[in-house]
Order: structure tokens, then C-alpha cells, then sequence
């Protein structure tokens, strides 16, 4: 055949097109009346009927080639298509070799008439071409010119082509053929146009099932009384050609240039075939080229439109595809809705609606819907009732969905969407033999690999990534990415600085089973961060627990998806939404909060996370209180632990909001109803400190936390007596109330554990706060005895938890007697309370006298360490007050505490580890005079250091006297 | 068509209908049946249609559709919507009673389905009359028949002592019946229903005779599925029925125009001054109640939990009658948030405990944040605390 063959083909009738050189080719044919060749199979992508359609013209024409549009470059990898593990859904892949970024999908079902063309060919042995523009030009402009795709002129899908690179597709500027068509019919959605049209057609016959039939039955009259007539084969494709002859006339010029130049070079391959193989050659491509094809165009004028095309270094291969990538709604889509249920109808024998709703029945029972065998009868008749009303040929998904709303599920939507997503769309995954050329995935983490000098190695070793520095940032994002891809390279380890944001420790070890592993992955993306990005997102959409999609920002953070961390927030809003459960909420906050200082300190904008951290905060804030109303003990224990990690990150979330600078919701602000997180945090535990109906555990750890954050200011000390000091005064009321004799002993014993149990620092606390401690000892001198068996095991666990020096101290204090609450003092004690007390009155806990000798034993080292002394310390001295203020504070003394009143928990901290160390205690009491001396002396020492940290130095030569 | 979604938010779907299309010879009646009120559409219809009819009915399914959906026939008539909603609604709806089976309304509240369910009748089988109301007390004679006692004691039982119901009449004349409030009726009583709907037949044991159902009849039952554990459907009645859910109004700017033109209504009856400057504080209001009620913020960016109460149109619409009339009587007459924020906090808060959650939740995480509702919050915040 030569060109000019071709250019005598008639250009109207495409599917008769003949051409007046090759009659002998058909002389040997069986007595069968066939159409001449080449036979020109205009289909919709993935349409069944389509499918069924061109395996029923490919067994009538026979042809002795079959060319699909399609990449060249997959010419190679045809004959994987037959293999034994192939299993469809799959995709053809078309990637620049460099760059497997740049790629496009040509994603193939069961049902799609281009598998369909390609595994008839493949049976019977007759040569398959791909004779689409080739993937390197297509690739290669879309590198040059910006997003672009491989389906740039599929307009013949009606709806977006399926090959997705990964670019936005130019819609809008596109004409939809098969829209026009149905409008024209009358239809507002083309999609159904089509089926009734062309899916649900009887093949050229009128409107029975024929088409949904035939292929299976075998015998029946059905058959041949369908496609008998050899003619009818191809009659439907005559027809499909001739309505687009008509639409590219009227459209032709609104056409993508890309187009152009993609028939041309079908156009020259179709040449190149028949050259070969005559022209028993059968097309099968987008309906839309039909006409295109049939035109009569000269050699030369193909090549000059296909000159000069740049050219990129493309590789091909199979790739495992799902039926949800196929539906319209995910990103690498095929803009099919119901791969599912197009599946149906192609596998389907017969009776596809009866099969359809038996199956969707099965599903029902399946999730314990009562379904009966009569519910499906009903079903179906409805559903063929209602296409009659609406005038269509046959019932389809549409009338299916509307009858099983109506019959089966008793109007509620809840089945219909879970036969939606597991019908409709359905589970199916595909398969490709390993044969397979080696996915892009593969090829992108090599190229990183080498990029970043991280070699795959067997033998585990350590890595220390110091993520301020470009490549070893890369390396982590690399590694965190692969993590989310399910490909465990690298495990993170605990670094031997913990607690550095910036530092991370890896622990790599390559097993070769991880390059199954990446092959698996190949699936997500071509590139590490593509598919790392679509795997997070789908796994954000899949998460069924809170804390999971929490877990998920925070990896995206780390592995810096950018494009991911929308669609997660998105799903973690929602989630945190509909959650019912404070718990849950409370859970999934530190995670939430430790990944806005991730984004800080990393540089992601983080502003989105915040806002959802925030709004989850809240959600926390205004469910905690209904919540922790009547709980048990264990429940109380739970959510106690839910308190502590919400005031953790209300702390944390708070500190950024400072340092994100200004509150945006300022201009909301009013006494009554704070703006500010922290305080509306506040405002929470306020309310969980005072009602009754909350367990005294949860109450006194809301006092607590309420002190620490020295929230529990002198309004409510004032009225208690005017010893109060400042912080333990509103405390004090609390716990006189807790502890007040209407109490349950029990409830109070919690209410002791909530306040100051838990952490280590618990009993600094009372040790600090000798009025706290009266209440305390008040309290329990009060218990019954009956009771105090009960309270026992509680108090003896909160004690229990204080570190060994605490309990001395607070055994000390206990002995000496109380002092600050009003009760007449064990012993000796003079003064009214501690610090009133001043110099002469002994603190609690101690003797009234001071043994002189031994004090001064001490002196020379406290000088030292607090940088007072010109003669011990003079150096320490000029260093600073960094060094002291640490010493002061956060050795001797509790950081709550000291927080609250930083000068008396100062004073008090070195003075009383001093005693801790310097002897024992058997003494204490007879020297009590001469450790007053030393308890005032530190207190003067202390004071001026805290007054020097303060860059007051009015009183030096107070220190220097002594 | 803004007339027929009046209907969509009016509580009974009652008041309003001899508003909402062309009056024929309504004369005294101070409401006209269907059949007559659209007479004149019917009959455009009927001569329009030259599609299949089922038997004994007086339009094709296609004509009952566009009688229900609004159109414009080849002659010209125009055909008033009776409906504005989602098609598919409606032809699943004629679809089912062109078959044997049952058809069950289903709606929160205020959802047009008594409207809906009298205008299929009228259409269908030109006679919306055939019908059972639902109540509590229903016995089981007004489903199947009763007696005439004088005549009983009389003359002994025989046919002409027997008094049929509705649905009897229905049954022998091939007519299409009515039972709204279906979950009201005694689960007993509402099993009478079975045999009518499966064997299509009603036995009368007293006189050894039975009613048979011709072709034609059927039922069309109204629930409303709020009250779903009233008296739950037994399996075997429910599987009669092919379910119709009527969905609440589509879009926001519909349901103001319901809640508005029913409160000018309401207010007119109360005295109470129109207020043109509360268009705002309607719209709130809506927005409020649509939000809640699906779950999900107006921008569609964040999801809610809705809670217990149904918030339907009808609802809204005393909310804004009510802050009306807190405005006129206490305030200055101008609708404010203040006027309308103990009546959405009495709507939205049924369930004291979880309610009062959601409510708190809405309030702070998209109340608090919006542009222009300050003055909303603090009154919410007002009432809430």
C-alpha cells in the first residue's frame, strides 16, 4: 500500500472506507460479506459497550494487525500483556528517563476496548502497534510548554482523558463532542447519552440486550441473531464515525493543534501497517480521530506537521492501576465514575441488572441490612420501570442507585454510599508480571540516592542528620518520605540530644525486600515526593481514628509534602469535627502542637496547622468539662492524663501564637468572654476546680495546673487570712474546700493525688507551701479511722511518687508540726508563718536555735555557688548570673514554684537542700536556733543574687558584711 | 415556583395551597382539593398526553411527573411546579405507584410530603380525598371497615350494613388511598395494612366475603422519619413500601424566601409590623439552622455535628416569628440578634447534654471567627451561659 492508496480511500463512509488497490487481500475469505479494511474502530475509552463492540468487528473482520492509540514507545512491551500475571486494571507508563516526574498514564481495563483489541490480537498472534503521537515528543512539550498532558486532544472521551500526567488539563478550552451530541439528543448528561446510546445499544438491533448478552451465551438465539449478520458488527462504528464527521466540521477549528499533529502521525503509522500488512488492518482510537483518519491527506504534509517536535529520552512500562484511580474523583483519574459497575457489565453474561442488584443485595446482607430475594425482585422492576419513564433503552447505574435507594435501603444514604465506593467503584487492584520494566519510582530513588551520597547499603549503620544543613534536611525528607511509602529504609532512632528539634538520628539498613516494596509504591507516583504526597493523602482519607490522622501531619511535616498537608488538615478537621470524644480530641492534640514547632522550627508554613491545632484546642475546651462530669476513678485517671497533655500543648500552641505575634482574634477580646488560648484554657480549668460534679482527681489537677501557671492569683488568697502568699492563696481556698470535713474522705484523698501527685516535682510543692501542708496534715489528723484504710492505698501512691528527699522534708515538716494554719505549732515554733516570721522566727520544720559552727562550715561553698563572695568567688563572680540563676532556681527549687514566688522558693531551696546534706537529722531539732541564723543568712544571699539577676545591686555590701 | 416552595417549609403544606396556583371555582371553600385548585392543569394535561397509561389512571406517569415538576405543554399551558426538588425524587415516586408496590414519603417535618403525597393522588387517580389520617388513636376500622349498626342490628351484617373505609373504596374502585402520619398508627392497626398491600385483598370474615383490589389501586403512606421510634414499620410492612425520602430545601437563598414569606404570613395574623430590616437576622437564622443541620459550614470548609433536633424550615420560621415579636412588643421593633438567639438555643439545644456541646462548639469554633456576627456571639453567649 502507498500513499497514494490512501489518498483514494473515501473520506465519507469511514467504516467502509475502501481503497481501490487491495481487492485481492479479501479474496480468500470465508463466504462471510466483510468490509473492507482497514477498519477504523472509533470507541469511548473504557467504554464496555465499546469493548464488546470491537471484539465482536475484530472477529468478524479478522484483521492481520491491529493498530491502538497508544505510545510507540510501548510497542516493546506488548507482549507482557499476555502474560499470566497480568492483571488489569494496569496503565501504560510513559516517563522521561531523566526526570520520572514527567509521565504520563495510559490506564487500561478490563472492559476497555483498547485491552480488549490488545488481548485478541495477542491470542491469536497478529502484530499490536501503538500509533499515537510517541511519548517523546508528547513529554518533551509538556517539559517545554508547561503543563500539558498525553491526552491533550482526547476530546472524544467526552469528559477528560484518562492519560493523567500530572498537570492540570485544559478543559475548558476544549469542545466535548459526545456533550454536543447529547445535548443535541436532548440530554443534560452526556454520560448517559452514551450508554443508552451506544453501551446499552443492541448491536444493530433494536433496543434488546443485545450487546450485554451475546458475548456470553454461546448458544441462544440472541447471538446470532445479533451479529449473524456480519454487517452489524461494524454498523454502530459507521454510525459513531458519521456523527463525528458531522461534529469536527462544525468544531474542527476550535480543535487543539495537538491534535493535528497527533493524527498525523496516526495517519503515517496506519500508512506504515498496511504497507506491511495490507489492509486487513483494524484502528481502534478515540472515536473523535475517526474522521480524522479516514481524511485524505499527502505524506508530506503528515511530516511537515510532525517536524521539528522536540524530543525527550522516554522509558515505557506496565504499571498495577485500582478502579479507584479510575473514577473521575482521584487525582491520576481515568474520568470514569463507575469502573465498578462497567466492569459488571462487561463480565456479565446477562441480565446485568438482575446480576447487578443480586449483588449489591449480597453486599447489603454482607454489612447485616435485612435484604431478602424478594427486596432484589422489587428492585429490579422498579429499576426497569423507571427507565421506561424516563424513556431510556434500558435501566442503568442511575435507576439502579434510585431503586435500591428506594427499595432497599429504606431511603437512607448510608448503603448507598457503601455501594457506591465498594460497587460502583469498586476494590479492584491490578497486576504486572515482574518482568516489568523497573517503575520511575525506582529510578527517582536511585537518582536521590546517588544525589545525596546515601548509598543502599545491607550492613545497618547509623546517620546523624543535623537538619540546619541543606543536604542532610534533603536526606531526612527523603527518608520520612520513603517511611510514608511504606519503604522502612531508614528507622529513626533516639539521638543522644533528645531533645534538639534540628538533630535527627537514623538507623539505614537496605533489605532487598525493599525493592519489592518500592515496585509496590510505583503505584503512588513517579517520583518519591509524588508519590509520597498521593500515598499521605489517600491514607488521610482512609484513617479511621483521630490520632492516626494526627500522626499523619506530623509525618507529612517531616517528609515535607506540602501538597499533602492541605488534604490531611482537611481530613483532620473534619474528623476532629464529628468526634464525639474528648479523649480522642485531647490525644490527638500534642501530636498537632508538636508539629506547628516542627513547621517553626523547619520553616514550613505552618499557619494551617495552626489554625486546625487551634480549632481542635477548642473543641477540647468546650467538650472537657460536660466530659470529666461523673466519671469513676478509672475514668478519672484517663482523662487526667488527657488534662496534662492539653495543658502541655495549650502551653506550647500558646507560646507560638506569641510567636507568630499578634492575636488575631484581639479585636474579640472582653473580660467575660477571653480571646487569648491561654486564657480560655484557664477559664476551662477554672470551671473543672470548682464544680462539684467533677472527680476530685481531675479537680485538684485543675487546681494545680492552675497554680503552676500562677493563675490563682490574691483575689482569692485575701480572704484567707492575710498570711496567704502570693500563688498558694487561691490554692489554699481550693483545698480547703476540697479538703473542708463535708467531704468524702476518699474524694478528697483524690483530690490530694490530682493536686499534688503525678509528676516528680508534686510534693515540692507542699514542702514549699507550708499552709498547704497544714491543710493537708489538718485533713488528715480528721480522717476516721474507718475511712483512713480506705484513703490509705491513694495517699500512699501519691507519696510514694516524691522523690526521696521530698518525703524526708515533708516527714521533717510534718514532725515539727504545722505552723501557717493556725493551729497552735508542735514544739517550739514562735511565729505566725515563715516568711512573716523573718530572721528570729524559725521556718517550719526547724528548731528555733542555729548551730553557728556548722553554718559557717557551709558559708565559704554557698558563697561560691551563688558568685557572692569576693573571696571564694571572684572569677563566678564575673561570669555572670547566667550560671547562678541556674543554681538557684532550677537545681534547688521547683520550677512551679519558683515561678509563682520566685524569691522565697529561691531562699528556701538552697537552705534546705543544704540541710538535706549536711547531716542527718537526729539533731535538728536541738540545733534549731543556729540553723535559723543560716536560714536567714541564705535568705540574704539568695535575695541579693535574685536582686542582682534583676540588675539591682543596691544591697552588695548587705552579702559582703557577712 | 417560589410558590410551591412556600409548601416545602409551611408545617401542615396546608395553608397555602390555595395561594400557590390557580383557583378554580374554589368559590366558599376556604380550601379547594387539588384536583379542583389544578383542574384546568390536569385537563391540559390529560389531552397533552398521548403517552401509556396505566390503567385507570388518569395521566401517563410521564404527564403525573410534569403535573408534579412544572412544565410547559406543546399547547403553551404552563404547568405551575407543585414541587421544586430533586427530579429523580419524583419520578421514583410515580415510577412505584405504576407498579403494585407501595409508596412511603419520608421527611423530617415540613418537607412537603403531605403536599406531594395529595397531589400524586390527584393526578394519578384524579381524587386526593381517599385518605386516612394518622393519629395515636386510629382504629383498625378506618383502615378496613366498619359498621353501620342500626343498619347491623337492623337488617344482620350484610354489604350495605358494612361501612367502608378509604382504603376499601380505594381498593374496589381502583383509586389511589392516602395514610399520612403512617408511624403514628398503632403498630397493630398498621399491620392490617400487610394483606392489603401484599395479597391486595381485604377479607370480610363476618360476611364470608373478601375485597379484591383492582387494577389502579394503590397507597400512598406519609412518616415522618423523625418520629421513626413512634411506632417503627414492622420489616414485613416496610418491605411493602419502595421509600421516598423528601430532602430538605436545596439552597439557602430558597429556604430565606420560605422563612420570609411565611413569616410576613404568620405575622400578618398576629399583628405584628412587617420588618424589612430583618432580612439580615433571617438570614442568620437559616444559616444557623442549614449549617447545623447538614453538618457542615456554609463555605462548605468545615464540618459540624449536627444535633438532635430536626431544625427543619418550619422550625426557623417561629424562631424569626417569635424574635418578631420580642422586637415589636420589647424592643424597638427592629429584628436583632438578641431577639433571635434564645429562640435558636431553644431549637438547636433538645438534648441538654450533647446539644448543648455542639451548640458551644459551633459557637466557638464559627460563630466567634465570622466576620459580622460579634453582635450574634455575644448574644448567644448571653443566653448559652
Amino acid at each position: 500500500m502507498t500513499e497514494s492508496a490512501t489518498g483514494e480511500r473515501r473520506t465519507d463512509a469511514t467504516g467502509e472506507s475502501r481503497t481501490d488497490a487491495t481487492g485481492e487481500s479479501r479474496a480468500d475469505v470465508t463466504g462471510e460479506r466483510r468490509a473492507d479494511g482497514p477498519w477504523l474502530l472509533g470507541v469511548r475509552h473504557h467504554g464496555p459497550g465499546s469493548a464488546r463492540a470491537v471484539a465482536e468487528a475484530l472477529a468478524q473482520c479478522e484483521p492481520k494487525a491491529v493498530l491502538i492509540e497508544g505510545p510507540p514507545e510501548a510497542d516493546a512491551l506488548v507482549a507482557l500483556a499476555a502474560d499470566e500475571q497480568m492483571r488489569p486494571p494496569v496503565a501504560l507508563l510513559a516517563h522521561v528517563a531523566e526526570d520520572p516526574g514527567r509521565a504520563a498514564f495510559w490506564p487500561m481495563a478490563e472492559f476497555s476496548p483498547e485491552w480488549v483489541a490488545l488481548r485478541w490480537a495477542l491470542r491469536r498472534g497478529i502484530p499490536v502497534r501503538f500509533i499515537d503521537l510517541p511519548a517523546a515528543h508528547s513529554l518533551a512539550v509538556e517539559g517545554a510548554a508547561g503543563p500539558a498532558s498525553g491526552e491533550e486532544g482526547e476530546r472524544d472521551r467526552g469528559r477528560d482523558g484518562d492519560r493523567a500526567a500530572a498537570s492540570d488539563r485544559e478543559v475548558d478550552a476544549r469542545v466535548d463532542p459526545i456533550g454536543v451530541l447529547a445535548d443535541a439528543a436532548g440530554y443534560d448528561d452526556a454520560e448517559r447519552w452514551w450508554e443508552d446510546v451506544v453501551e446499552h445499544r443492541g448491536t444493530g438491533r433494536d433496543m434488546g440486550r443485545g450487546t450485554e448478552r451475546d458475548e456470553g451465551r454461546g448458544t441462544g438465539s440472541g447471538t446470532g441473531g445479533t451479529s449473524g449478520d456480519s454487517g452489524d458488527a461494524l454498523a454502530p462504528f459507521e454510525a459513531l464515525a458519521d456523527a463525528m464527521g458531522a461534529l469536527r466540521e462544525e468544531y474542527e477549528e476550535d480543535a487543539h493543534s495537538r491534535d493535528a499533529v497527533r493524527e498525523a502521525h496516526m495517519r503515517l503509522r496506519l500508512r506504515e501497517a498496511r504497507r506491511e500488512f495490507g489492509d486487513d488492518v483494524a484502528v481502534v482510537c478515540g472515536a473523535w480521530h475517526v474522521p480524522a483518519l479516514a481524511r485524505r491527506t499527502t505524506v508530506t504534509a503528515d511530516r511537515a506537521l510532525l517536524k521539528g517536535l522536540p524530543k525527550a529520552k522516554v522509558s515505557a512500562t506496565w504499571v498495577p492501576w485500582t478502579h479507584r484511580r479510575l473514577s473521575r474523583s482521584s487525582g491520576y483519574g481515568a474520568g470514569i465514575a463507575s469502573p465498578g459497575w462497567y466492569g459488571h457489565l462487561f463480565a456479565s453474561p446477562d441480565r446485568p441488572m438482575e446480576r447487578w442488584l443480586t449483588k449489591v443485595a449480597g453486599l447489603l446482607r454482607e454489612e447485616d441490612y435485612a435484604v431478602s430475594t424478594a427486596h432484589v425482585i422489587e428492585a429490579v422492576r422498579l429499576a426497569e420501570s423507571l427507565a421506561a419513564m424516563r424513556g431510556r433503552p434500558l435501566a442503568g447505574l442511575t435507576e439502579a442507585e434510585d431503586a435500591v435507594r428506594a427499595v432497599m435501603s429504606g431511603g437512607s444514604d448510608v448503603p448507598a454510599s457503601l455501594i457506591h465506593d465498594r460497587l460502583v467503584v469498586g476494590d479492584v487492584l491490578g497486576e504486572v508480571p515482574q518482568a516489568a520494566p523497573a517503575v520511575p519510582l525506582q529510578r527517582d530513588i536511585a537518582r536521590l540516592q546517588r544525589s545525596l551520597r546515601l548509598k543502599p547499603e545491607a550492613k545497618e549503620r547509623e546517620l546523624e542528620l543535623d537538619l540546619r544543613k541543606e543536604t542532610d534536611a534533603a536526606r531526612s525528607r527523603l527518608l520520612h518520605r520513603l517511611r510514608l511509602l511504606d519503604i522502612p529504609w531508614g528507622a529513626p532512632a533516639h539521638s543522644r540530644a533528645s531533645t534538639g528539634t534540628f538533630r535527627e538520628t537514623w538507623r539505614l539498613r537496605w533489605e532487598p525486600e525493599l525493592s519489592v516494596r518500592v515496585a509496590e509504591a510505583g503505584i503512588w507516583g513517579t517520583t518519591v515526593l509524588a508519590a509520597a504526597t498521593a500515598r499521605a493523602a489517600s491514607d488521610a482519607a482512609e484513617a479511621g481514628a483521630l490520632a492516626e490522622v494526627t500522626a499523619l501531619a506530623e509525618r507529612c511535616l517531616l517528609a515535607e509534602l506540602p501538597d499533602a498537608l492541605p488534604v490531611v488538615m482537611r481530613a483532620l478537621a473534619d474528623r476532629a469535627a464529628l468526634d464525639a470524644d474528648v479523649g480522642h480530641l485531647a490525644q490527638a492534640l500534642p501530636a498537632l502542637v508538636r508539629s506547628v514547632r516542627y513547621g517553626d522550627v523547619r520553616g514550613t508554613d505552618a499557619a494551617a496547622l495552626r489554625e486546625v491545632a487551634v480549632g481542635l484546642a477548642e473543641r477540647v475546651f468546650v467538650g472537657l468539662p460536660p466530659a470529666c462530669a461523673s466519671l469513676d476513678a478509672e475514668g478519672a485517671a484517663e482523662m487526667r492524663t488527657h488534662l496534662d497533655a492539653t495543658q502541655q500543648a495549650v502551653a506550647l500552641l500558646s507560646h507560638t501564637e506569641r510567636v507568630a505575634g499578634g492575636n488575631p482574634e484581639a479585636a474579640a477580646a472582653s473580660p467575660e468572654y477571653p480571646s487569648g488560648l491561654r486564657e480560655r484554657w484557664i477559664a476551662v480549668l477554672r470551671v473543672l476546680a470548682e464544680r462539684e460534679a467533677v472527680p476530685g482527681l481531675i479537680r485538684g489537677r485543675s487546681a494545680r495546673m492552675l497554680v503552676d501557671d500562677g493563675a490563682l492569683g490574691e483575689t482569692e488568697g485575701a480572704g484567707n487570712g492575710g498570711q496567704a502568699q502570693e500563688g498558694g492563696g487561691g490554692a489554699g481556698r481550693l483545698m480547703g474546700l476540697a479538703l473542708s470535713p463535708g467531704v468524702p474522705p476518699a474524694d478528697a484523698a483524690a483530690w490530694i493525688e490530682g493536686f499534688v501527685g503525678g509528676g516528680a516535682g508534686g510534693g515540692m510543692l507542699l514542702v514549699h507551701d507550708e499552709r498547704l501542708l497544714g491543710l493537708v496534715d489538718d485533713w488528715l489528723t480528721r480522717v476516721p479511722g474507718e475511712a483512713f484504710t480506705d484513703v490509705l492505698p491513694l495517699l500512699r501512691r501519691t507519696f510514694s511518687q516524691f522523690e526521696p528527699g521530698v518525703r524526708r522534708t515533708l516527714g521533717e515538716l510534718t514532725r515539727r508540726g504545722p505552723v501557717g494554719a493556725g493551729k497552735p505549732g508542735g514544739g517550739t515554733a514562735a511565729g505566725p508563718g515563715p516568711v512573716a516570721g523573718g530572721e528570729e522566727a524559725a521556718a517550719l520544720g526547724f528548731g528555733p536555735g542555729l548551730d553557728r559552727d556548722r553554718a559557717a562550715a557551709v558559708l565559704p561553698t554557698l558563697h561560691a555557688l551563688l558568685g557572692r563572695s569576693e573571696k571564694y568567688a571572684l572569677s563566678w563572680h564575673a561570669t555572670g548570673g547566667a550560671h547562678l540563676d541556674h543554681g538557684a532556681t532550677l537545681t534547688h527549687s521547683d520550677h512551679g514554684a519558683a515561678h509563682a514566688r520566685p524569691d522565697h522558693g529561691a531562699a528556701a531551696g538552697p537552705h534546705r537542700h543544704t540541710n538535706g546534706e549536711a547531716d542527718g537529722h537526729a539533731d535538728v531539732n536541738g540545733e534549731a536556733g543556729r540553723r535559723a541564723d543560716v536560714n536567714g543568712e541564705v535568705r540574704r544571699l539568695t535575695s541579693t543574687a535574685s536582686a542582682q539577676r534583676r540588675g539591682k545591686r543596691d544591697d552588695s555590701g548587705h552579702g559582703g558584711g557577712r | 415556583m417560589s410558590d410551591a416552595r412556600v409548601e416545602n417549609g409551611a408545617e401542615s403544606g396546608r395553608g397555602t395551597a390555595a395561594e400557590a396556583g390557580p383557583v378554580a371555582g374554589s368559590g366558599a371553600v376556604l380550601r379547594p382539593h387539588a384536583e379542583d385548585a389544578f383542574a384546568n392543569e390536569l385537563s391540559a394535561l390529560a389531552a397533552a398526553d398521548d403517552r401509556p397509561r396505566p390503567e385507570r389512571w388518569r395521566l401517563s406517569p410521564w404527564a403525573v411527573a410534569t403535573y408534579l415538576l412544572g412544565g410547559t405543554l406543546p399547547d403553551g399551558t404552563v404547568i405551575t411546579p407543585k414541587y421544586v426538588g430533586p427530579r429523580r425524587i419524583v419520578e421514583v415516586a410515580v415510577t412505584t405507584l405504576a407498579t403494585d408496590r407501595a409508596l412511603l414519603l419520608l421527611g423530617v417535618p415540613g418537607t412537603a410530603k403531605t403536599w406531594v403525597s395529595e397531589h400524586l393522588a390527584a393526578a394519578v387517580s384524579g381524587d386526593s380525598t381517599l385518605l386516612v389520617q394518622g393519629t395515636a388513636g386510629t382504629p383498625e376500622e378506618a383502615i378496613r371497615y366498619g359498621w353501620n349498626y342500626a343498619q347491623l342490628l337492623a337488617h344482620g351484617p350484610s354489604r350495605d350494613a358494612l361501612v367502608p373505609s378509604p382504603i376499601m373504596r380505594a381498593m374496589a374502585e381502583g383509586m389511589t388511598a392516602r395514610v399520612e402520619e403512617l408511624t403514628r398508627i398503632p403498630a397493630d392497626v398498621q399491620d392490617t395494612l400487610i394483606t392489603v398491600l401484599s395479597e391486595k385483598t381485604l377479607p370480610i370474615p363476618e360476611l364470608g366475603q373478601e375485597v379484591q383490589a383492582v387494577r389502579g389501586f394503590n397507597l400512598i403512606a406519609t412518616a415522618n422519619d423523625r418520629d421513626r421510634g413512634v411506632n417503627e414499620l414492622s420489616s414485613a410492612l416496610r418491605r411493602r413500601f419502595n421509600t421516598v425520602v423528601l430532602p430538605l430545601p436545596a439552597t439557602p437563598d430558597d429556604e430565606v424566601d420560605i422563612v420570609t414569606r411565611r413569616v410576613e404570613q404568620i405575622g400578618r395574623s398576629l399583628d405584628l409590623p412587617a420588618a424589612p430590616d430583618g432580612m439580615a437576622e433571617i438570614r442568620r437564622v437559616v444559616t444557623v439552622f442549614r449549617e447545623l443541620r447538614d453538618g457542615l459550614t456554609a463555605d462548605g470548609r468545615t464540618k459540624l455535628k449536627s444535633p438532635s433536633g430536626t431544625l427543619s424550615t418550619a422550625e426557623a420560621i417561629s424562631v424569626v416569628t417569635n424574635g418578631l415579636a420580642l422586637a415589636t412588643h420589647f424592643g424597638d421593633g427592629v429584628l436583632r440578634p438578641a431577639d433571635v438567639a434564645a429562640g435558636i438555643l431553644g431549637a438547636v439545644v433538645r438534648d441538654p447534654a450533647a446539644d448543648r456541646v455542639i451548640w458551644q462548639e459551633y459557637l466557638e469554633s464559627v460563630v466567634r471567627e465570622r466576620d459580622g456576627w460579634k453582635d450574634f456571639y455575644r448574644a448567644c453567649r448571653e443566653v448559652s451561659v
